[in-house]
């Protein structure tokens, strides 16, 4: 599903990542770490093609509408409620059953009660689960998380947990973490990248 | 059909922003109408119709720029417009979808401005000075959204926006001074042409804007 032979990736003089391999299998479950500043989010930013490689080669075997991409940043307007940021989504990934899908998100994340809210008067941990709302809304058949499980409290960890233990079954992953333990039981590969 | 749900569904949500946060037109608002003022006590007494007109372009294409600089505010905040590029939808589909919510924050703007510039020029605005408006407000949403789209990537964008956007500014203020104060004919070509091209370049080129 991804294939990545000698990836670099340089912004002017500095150079983010170097000489990245990476194989992951449809199916599979890979686990990225490394120390701040070693290209995590980079390079989940060139899997999802918001970035392009600089040199090597990189392909991605699904189309970007396949993609559920969990950023730092939530990806989402404070200035609408969490429903109309759901519905907005929905909407432009062409969601089947959009109202149905949303509201079980919604219930399962525990944020039905919040739904008419202002997404600006969120607490971080509700923002990390309406982001995470939003990058599984469409099913994706890869999944691309940069750090999930942020901010999140002893339930929403909880929480993802069981999803990502549910969707394991049906999905490719691309995770990357400071806490690699979190996802010992799930994950196929390991990678750690060094500044 | 599915590209103009999109383009509905994105216009939309700019128009619901503006209602909730109201942070883009009703400083549109205010600049128009101060600017009048100030035009209204700097043109001397019985200035020429040309004069006035050509300070009510002024007036239009600055306030426009005004509410450009605040088209792409709420995407920066929370890095929304990757989010949006990830969306399977064509991504010149963002770039009309704003546009349209630019040309009503502009057209509610002038729905102000020009009756206040008739209330204190008297220049006698007639149905070719509304068609110049109309067409100029085309091509300044087309162009402008673009480059505010460009801008919004750059750290210098409340810089970067008004040095790329005034000088492709320069035919939209000659052909609608020009409808207003000398007929259509060919300064209403001029805009139909203008914004025909620029609304192609535009969506063409929108989706290399927002990716790398």
């Amino acid at each position: 599903m991804i294939r990545a032979r000698a990836v670099e990736k340089r912004y002017g003089d500095e150079r983010v990542l170097r000489g990245i391999d990476l194989d992951v299998e449809r199916g599979g479950f890979a686990v990225v770490t490394g120390a701040n500043g070693s290209g995590k989010t980079t390079l989940l930013r060139l899997v999802v093609g918001l970035a392009q490689p600089t040199a090597g080669e990189l392909e991605v075997g699904v189309p970007r509408g396949r993609l559920g991409f969990l950023a730092h940043e939530p990806l989402v307007y404070r200035e609408l409620t969490a429903l109309e940021n759901l519905d907005l989504y929905g909407r432009l990934y062409r969601v089947p059953e959009r109202r149905e899908r949303i509201g079980m998100l919604l219930e399962r994340f525990r944020l039905w009660e919040a739904r008419r809210q202002r997404v600006g008067s969120f607490s971080r941990g509700m923002l990390q689960r309406l982001a995470l709302c939003r990058a599984f809304l469409h099913e994706p058949d890869l999944y691309v998380l940069d750090e999930p499980f942020t901010a999140l409290d002893a339930e929403g960890a909880e929480l993802l947990d069981r999803e990502l233990a549910e969707r394991r079954e049906r999905g490719t992953f691309l995770v990357a973490t400071h806490a690699p333990a979190r996802f010992e039981s799930l994950a196929t590969a390991q990678m750690a990248l060094v500044r | 059909m599915s590209y103009l749900s999109d383009v509905a569904a994105l216009a939309r949500k700019d128009l619901r922003l503006e209602l909730r946060a109201r942070d883009t037109l009703p400083a549109m608002l205010l600049f128009v109408i101060s600017t009048l003022v100030v035009f209204h006590f700097t043109l001397p007494q019985g200035g020429s119709r040309l004069a006035a007109f050509g300070l009510l372009w002024v007036a239009l294409v600055f306030t426009a720029l005004l509410g450009l600089t605040r088209a792409f505010a709420a995407e920066r905040e929370g890095e929304v417009l990757d989010g949006l590029v990830l969306a399977p939808s064509d991504r010149s589909a963002i770039w009309l979808g704003k546009a349209i919510a630019m040309l009503v924050f502009l057209v509610a703007a002038e729905a102000v401005a020009l009756p206040a510039f008739a209330l204190f020029f008297d220049p006698g605005i007639d149905g070719r000075t509304l068609l110049g408006v109309a067409l100029a407000d085309l091509g300044i949403c087309t162009v402008g959204t673009l480059l505010a789209g460009m801008a919004a990537a750059s750290r210098a964008r409340e810089l970067l926006l008004p040095l790329l956007f005034l000088p492709l500014a320069i035919p939209i203020v000659i052909g609608g001074v020009g409808t207003s104060v000398a007929g259509g004919g060919r300064y209403v070509e001029l805009l139909v042409l203008y914004d025909a091209i620029f609304a192609i370049i535009c969506w063409a080129s929108f989706e290399y804007v927002v990716t790398e």
